[in-house]
């Protein structure tokens, strides 16, 4: 067997199984990453066939091949510039009419064709039947019907293909009739663009022509660039034929072809190729599931309990793995603690390494359950109804009703994890929206922010937990709400991109496919985490440990110990050296208490010191209008890397030691007696936490979602800038009125 | 046999699209998914907010704004 080694590009529709087939295809054998310059996944594999290894690409789903959408033209690209032997068209066979549209657009561009005629088996179940012979011969392609999900039909799909890689088919472009206006017009066209070799290196003469009479701006701006006087002769040309469409027709060119583009495929369709033995508009179940599931009063309610379900199962089950790695984590941190040295050294690798790489780690299971969760949503259709359902609400703040899954996953009802739902943002394809979501949905309430919010709430509003935690998730929606409007008013502004979105029929997604979907996005995040957080928690452990405090001042905690060992009888100070805590005498707890105290003293000393805490100390000045001191300045400090080091640091910086942020107790007894704190000090430390800047691991997301570093670095300086100024009001007003 | 903007169907009305008067992106997309002159479509439902609309187009779902659809005219019987 010869190596041909080629490659087979999968083109299609969304929701037509492409992606199915893909996996089908290659497997566990893929790799994805992004097309240049863009956010736009690219998704390889390969395929072992006859022991040939074909190299398969995904290409992004598209309904067409204009320049409007990013997929589109990165499908185009691709198909012209790769040059991939042979095109896999998938289309849903029933959904025949509307794919081919696609299908005709890959023939015009002159691109050796292959179609699967997929989910054979639901178009044979819904009552058509499709003449497969005579619609490949009127076509003139090979045609296979698949069944993507079995793996049906999938040998002589790419035997099929094989032969167009072989030669065996010759390809010409497709010439369709555009009508007596158009025709003419094109051919002139094409006269032109063919005398001069106008982006004939690339493109057949005459779709350059069809693209220009299109106003595709991706095509006409290249063409400019090449030859200007050409294309201006060109457009001189479209001018003239629009002109007479508008007053004949009252109808403009682009239109005129979509129109006999759908034309041309009615008169393919129409002599008994595709017959339908039932009404092609009757209800399937799918209909009739929405006809619950999306009804004005059962939608919502089901779509709130798929949201809770979806919560539930993954804090329930992720709550085992993600004890087994906090234990290993710190089983790790207890190894590191009893061989290494005291030092520099131990610290760096216990608090820096271990406990900044564990906090991260340790959340891999939970973000693994949320994607399962929502690679679940999204393959079986459902996600599409509640962006059905919602866009209403979310379109009055510029954003699309696709956004909703991105705000829910990221906290929307407290706890979820803003990593994932950026990535989540990946459903929406429209960038404006995209870009707006993925900036405001850090504002729900993560995790890692609940910490946080419980020791606050409790230490001040303890009568009234519920009712200030429910406006603590208010205030964050109503703030991300807000903000994305204020986005999409001034750095995001544009005109909201068109809606029209196909539902997709209800499908049992495939193990594989959730398996494939679930890894890839996990994969993602363990990649960052691992490397970009270890260099994150080694310079945060690096400001709060130099410079350390000077010899004078250790020595004075030094002798503070010694004076109370002094003191102490001869069988206390050899209790102390034994490390059983029951047996101690009243007195040795009363020393060990004492020498506790001064430990903590000690690291409270050492981190007010520590660069962090100048910073924190500097940025009193400015703070103090928020009601915040070194101490609070410090743990924010620390919560740019993460979250969770907010009331752990606050422990430290209260000389407390590290404060578990699960039992916070002792920490929140110290704040209500602390000067200075009272609950409209909580209220705006609760009102800066929801909103300022997002943890490093988030930033990184958006910097590799929005395409731009810039976008992190907008991100980070905005988010704190309105976190500060809402703070100031709520700390400023409220102290007016006298709380 | 009457013609009236999409918007005013009522749930499972039907009829044949005789006009889509949308241009540029939105009039692209829309010509994409099928809604041309000559299609036949039926309203299939309209979300708890009553927009955007669901509708019935050769054999499959679409959804689209109460916005949008005013770009589209349809002729209905009855």
């Amino acid at each position: 067997m010869n190596n041909l080694d080629a490659t087979i590009a999968l083109a299609g529709n969304p929701n037509s199984g492409k992606t199915t087939l893909f996996n089908t295809l290659t497997g566990a054998r893929q790799h994805v990453g992004n097309y240049p310059g863009v956010t736009v996944e690219k998704k390889e594999g390969t395929y072992i066939f006859n022991g040939q290894k074909l190299k398969v690409v995904d290409l992004p789903g598209t309904y067409s091949l204009t320049a409007y959408s990013l997929e589109e033209v990165v499908t185009r690209d691709f198909l012209v510039q790769e040059k991939p032997q042979v095109v896999i068209n998938i289309v849903d066979a029933s959904n025949l009419e509307r794919n081919l549209y696609l299908t005709l657009q890959f023939m015009e561009l002159g691109v050796p064709v292959c179609l699967a005629l997929n989910m054979i088996d639901v178009a044979e179940t819904r009552g058509i039947s499709i003449d497969v012979d005579k619609l490949s011969k009127i076509i003139g392609i090979p045609i296979v019907s698949t069944v993507a999900r079995s793996g049906r039909g999938k040998d002589r799909l790419i035997t099929a293909a094989e032969s167009i890689i072989k030669g065996e088919r010759k390809v010409r472009p497709l010439t369709i009739s555009y009508g007596k206006d158009i025709d003419p017009a094109l051919t002139e066209m094409e006269t032109i663009i063919q005398s001069v070799r106008f982006l004939t290196d690339r493109y057949p003469a005459r779709w350059v022509a069809l693209k220009y009479m299109e106003n595709d701006e991706q095509i006409r701006k290249l063409g400019h660039q090449n030859d200007a006087g050409v294309s201006n002769q060109l457009d001189r040309i479209v001018t003239r034929v629009a002109h007479h469409i508008e007053d004949t027709l009252d109808s403009y060119p682009e239109a005129v072809i979509a129109d006999q583009r759908y034309g041309y495929i009615k008169s393919i369709l129409r002599d008994n190729v595709i017959t339908h033995c039932k009404d092609p508009n009757r209800l399937f179940i799918s209909d009739k599931i929405d006809k619950v599931v999306t009804n004005r009063l059962a939608g919502p309610l089901i779509m709130l309990a798929i949201v809770f379900g979806l919560y539930h199962v993954t804090f329930t089950y992720s709550e085992i793995p993600v004890g087994w790695l906090e234990g290993f984590f710190g089983w790790l941190g207890g190894i590191a603690d009893r061989v290494l040295p005291d030092g520099m050294l131990k610290s760096l690798i216990i608090s820096g390494v271990i406990n900044g790489v564990g906090g991260v780690l340790g959340f891999v299971p939970l973000i693994m359950f949320m994607f399962v969760g929502i690679a679940f949503l999204e393959d079986s259709g459902y996600m599409a109804r509640m962006a059905y359902m919602l866009d209403r609400v979310f379109r009055l703040f510029g954003l699309h009703g696709s956004s909703v899954m991105a705000f829910i996953v990221s906290g929307g009802i407290a706890g979820g994890c803003a990593v994932p739902g950026v990535m989540a943002t990946r459903t929406l394809k429209s960038r404006k929206e995209r870009l707006a979501t993925l900036l405001t949905a850090p504002f729900m309430n993560c995790g890692a922010k609940l910490p946080i919010f419980a020791l606050l709430v409790g230490a001040f509003f303890a009568h009234s937990e519920a009712t200030v935690m429910l406006i603590i998730t208010l205030i964050a929606w109503g703030g991300a709400l807000l903000s994305a409007k204020f986005l999409r008013m001034t750095v995001v502004r544009g005109a909201s991109t068109p809606f029209v979105m196909e539902l997709p029929p209800y499908r049992l997604p495939t193990f594989k496919g959730l398996a494939i979907h679930t890894w890839e996005r996990t994969w993602q995040y363990i990649k960052k985490a691992g490397t970009v957080i270890l260099g994150i928690s080694v310079i945060l452990w690096a400001l709060m440990t130099f410079p350390g405090l000077s010899e004078s001042e250790r020595q004075q905690f030094e002798q503070a110990r010694e004076r109370i060992m002094a003191a102490a009888s001869p069988v206390v100070s050899q209790e102390i050296e034994s490390i059983e805590e029951r047996s101690l005498s009243d007195e040795t707890k009363e020393i060990k208490a004492q020498l506790t105290e001064i430990n903590f003293k000690e690291a409270e000393t050492a981190l007010q010191y520590s660069v962090a805490g100048r910073i924190g100390s500097a940025l009193e000045t400015v703070s103090r209008w928020a009601g915040f001191d070194w101490r609070t300045n410090i743990a924010l400090v620390g919560g740019f890397a993460a979250k969770e080091v907010v009331v752990s640091t606050l422990g430290t910086a209260y000389s407390l030691g590290e404060v578990d942020p699960e039992a916070s107790k002792s920490l929140s007894a110290t704040l209500v007696n602390a000067p200075g704190w009272r609950p409209l000090t909580a209220m705006s430390l609760i009102i800066f936490t929801i909103f300022y800047a997002p943890c490093f691991v988030t930033v990184i997301c958006i910097i590799r979602e929005a395409g731009s570093w810039k976008w992190g670095v907008f991100a980070m300086v905005f988010n704190t800038l309105l976190a500060f100024t809402l703070s100031v009001i709520v700390y400023q007003v409220g102290s007016v009125m006298g709380f | 046999m009457y013609k009236l903007p999409m918007r005013k169907m009522k749930n499972n009305q039907s009829g044949v699209i005789s006009a889509v008067k949308a241009t540029g992106e939105l009039g692209r997309r829309i010509r994409d998914m099928g809604l041309v002159p000559g299609s036949e479509v039926k309203i299939q439902g309209r979300a708890p907010l009553y927009d955007p609309v669901s509708l019935r187009i050769m054999g499959f779902t679409l959804t689209l704004r109460n916005s949008e659809a005013d770009f589209i005219d349809v002729e209905v019987n009855e």
